[in-house]
Order: structure tokens, then sequence, then C-alpha cells
């Protein structure tokens, strides 16, 4: 059987304060109102939503295009042909206090997997891209953190 | 990262602003114990003793876009009946229910404060003399106790019989309207 759709109310209280500190490490001081238009965009579309799967990466998209509008960009993340570059979560904890130097969308794609841990299918979801393209904004921003990092060690 | 309450509040304010609501609900404290409350842009929808889950139960009748807000009118005016200054409730109802239930519920709607009346007087009163089962059925799915007084029905040789939210809060109820009891 089809899990129902939770009442608003339940997948609001669930995702409101993870989604809260997606936006703040995405627009800071001016998350809160992205944050309130994330939810109204959510609540906009609740009742046409046809099956309860991945809440959570749909809400991460829509936190993410808000958070984009706000930056005024478009979420296209660039592809390049260099090998992808993956880290540990212990090791992203370390770098994670750089990531507001990252440009938008990788900055979106690097929190996404390694701050919430969602699958490369869901980010590209979250970003409008292919897997691929979310693959490579991850890495090419994990990249840059490690580089900002080196700098500042 | 937590939500601030002020932060949660004006979210909440500007969905309701928005009408982006199918039901609204909160959880009321009185006399006979926690009543969870719904209400619909036409009016108080539910009234449950269990509060547990009937989020899940208003989503299904009257759609998935349910959020916890305070419903004052409906809070003011259990307070006051709950204080005994309350006889008659002033709130106007979004009443989802089969034909039968709608007759039923609409002559229950009219058995003044204080006083009791039996299953197959309701019945009759109804249209349906012979229905006292049925009305019973009614009495037990009454989507608003307390406002739609079925506390106020009672079996032919003046017994309890049953409520929902169990026989010692109807006692407690007519005790409160200072129902005759036999």
């Amino acid at each position: 059987m089809q899990a129902e759709i939770p009442p608003f109310e339940r997948f609001y209280v669930e995702h409101r304060d993870e989604v809260l500190g997606y936006l703040r490490r995405l627009l800071g001081q001016r998350a809160e109102d992205a944050w309130q238009e994330t939810f109204l965009r959510a609540l906009r579309a609740y009742d046409r939503l046809q099956h309860a799967r991945n809440l959570r990466s749909w809400v991460f998209t829509i936190a993410t295009n808000v958070a984009m509008d706000e930056l005024r960009v478009k979420p296209k993340p660039p592809v390049d042909e260099v090998p992808v570059t993956e880290i540990r979560r212990d090791a992203f904890r370390e770098l994670e206090h750089l990531t507001g130097d990252l440009p938008p969308t990788e900055r979106a794609a690097v929190v996404l997997r390694y701050g919430y841990d969602l699958p490369y299918a869901q980010i590209a979801d979250a970003l409008g891209s292919s897997e691929e393209a979310a693959r490579a904004a991850a890495s090419s921003g994990v990249r840059r953190l490690r580089r900002t990092h080196e700098r500042h060690a | 990262m937590n939500v601030t309450p002020d932060l949660d509040h004006r979210f909440r304010e500007a969905a309701l602003r928005e009408g982006l609501i199918d039901v609204r609900y909160d959880i009321v404290d009185s006399p006979v114990g926690e009543l969870f409350v719904a209400a619909t842009d036409r009016g108080l929808a539910r009234i449950s003793y269990f509060p547990d889950g009937m989020e899940e139960t208003v989503a299904r009748t009257f759609g998935v876009r349910v959020l916890r807000s305070p419903l004052d009118d409906v809070r003011r005016e259990l307070d006051e009946y709950f204080e005994g200054k309350r006889r008659d409730f002033d709130l106007r109802l979004d009443l989802r229910v089969a034909p039968f239930h709608a007759d039923v519920l609409a002559q229950l709607a009219r058995v003044p404060y204080g006083q009791t009346e039996t299953y197959g007087a309701l019945a009759a009163k109804a249209g349906r003399p012979k229905a006292a089962r049925a009305v019973g059925t009614v009495m037990n799915r009454n989507p608003i106790p307390i406002v739609l007084p079925c506390h106020r029905i009672v079996g032919a040789n003046g017994s309890l019989t049953g409520y929902a939210g169990g026989l010692d809060v109807k006692l407690q109820l007519l005790q409160l309207e200072g129902a005759m009891l036999g």
C-alpha cells in the first residue's frame, strides 16, 4: 500500500528546522524570508502531491530554488571533466565553515551532499540538473573548499 | 538550527492569510481533558476527546493542508460553557455527514441545555420513529460533541448508555448543565 501523504502540519514540523539550517548556509542572514517562502510554496503545491515519497528532497528542492532566486543565479552547475572528488563526512566538518564562500550552486550541492546526506539523484532534482552535473558541482565545491582551507592553514 | 516561535508564528499567519489551509486545529484544555478542535473556512468541523492521530483523520475528510493554529472563538465559547456561563453555542458548523445523520444532528442541536431526550424520541423528531438504534449510531459518530449535545441523549429507562468521551464525562456534562437525572 502506498504511504498516505501526511497532514501538512507533520511534514512542516519534521522539516522546518533542517530547511532553515540549509538556507542559513546558503543565504546567511537572508534565510528567514526564504524559509517562509519555501514552506508557502510547499503548501501551495501540497494538495496536488501524488505520493509521499521523497518529501524531504522535495522540500530541499523548493528551498534550493528559492535560494537561487534570491541569489539571482540559474542553478546550472558547470560540468567539467575533472575526476569526481568525494570526502568523508568527518572531513567535511573541518571544511564546513568555509561553504559560505562557494558559488551558490556548488554550495547547495556540497551542503546537500555532506550536510544533509542526500543522494546525488535527489540533489540533481533540487538543482534542476542531471545527476552528473550535481556530482560535478559537489566535487568542484569540495576541491574549492580544500584549496581555501590550505590557503588558510 | 531551530525555527524560533516568532518565525513559526509568522509562517502560520501567512499561510492562513493566503487561504492555503483546508483545516486548522488546536488542542484545548478543558475540565473533561484535552480536546482536539478543528475548523474549516465554513466553520467548526470537529471536536474529539482523543487528539492522537486526529490530524490524519481530518486530513482524510477535509484535505491534507492541515495546520495547527489557535481557534480563539471556539476556545472562548468552550471555556464559557465549562464555566457555566454559556448555554448555547454561536459557532458556524461545517458538517460533512450523510443526509440521515444531518437530519438527526439538526434535531439534536435543538435539545435544550440541561434537558435530556431519549434515542427513540430523537428518532421520532427526525421523522424515523423506529430508528432508535440508528440514532445511537449517529450519536456515536457525532463529529462535534459538546457543541452538538449528544450527551443529552439517554436510554428509554433514563440510563446514560454510552458516550465517546466516556460515561463519566457524559455525567459530568449533564451535572454541569444541572440536568435532572433519573
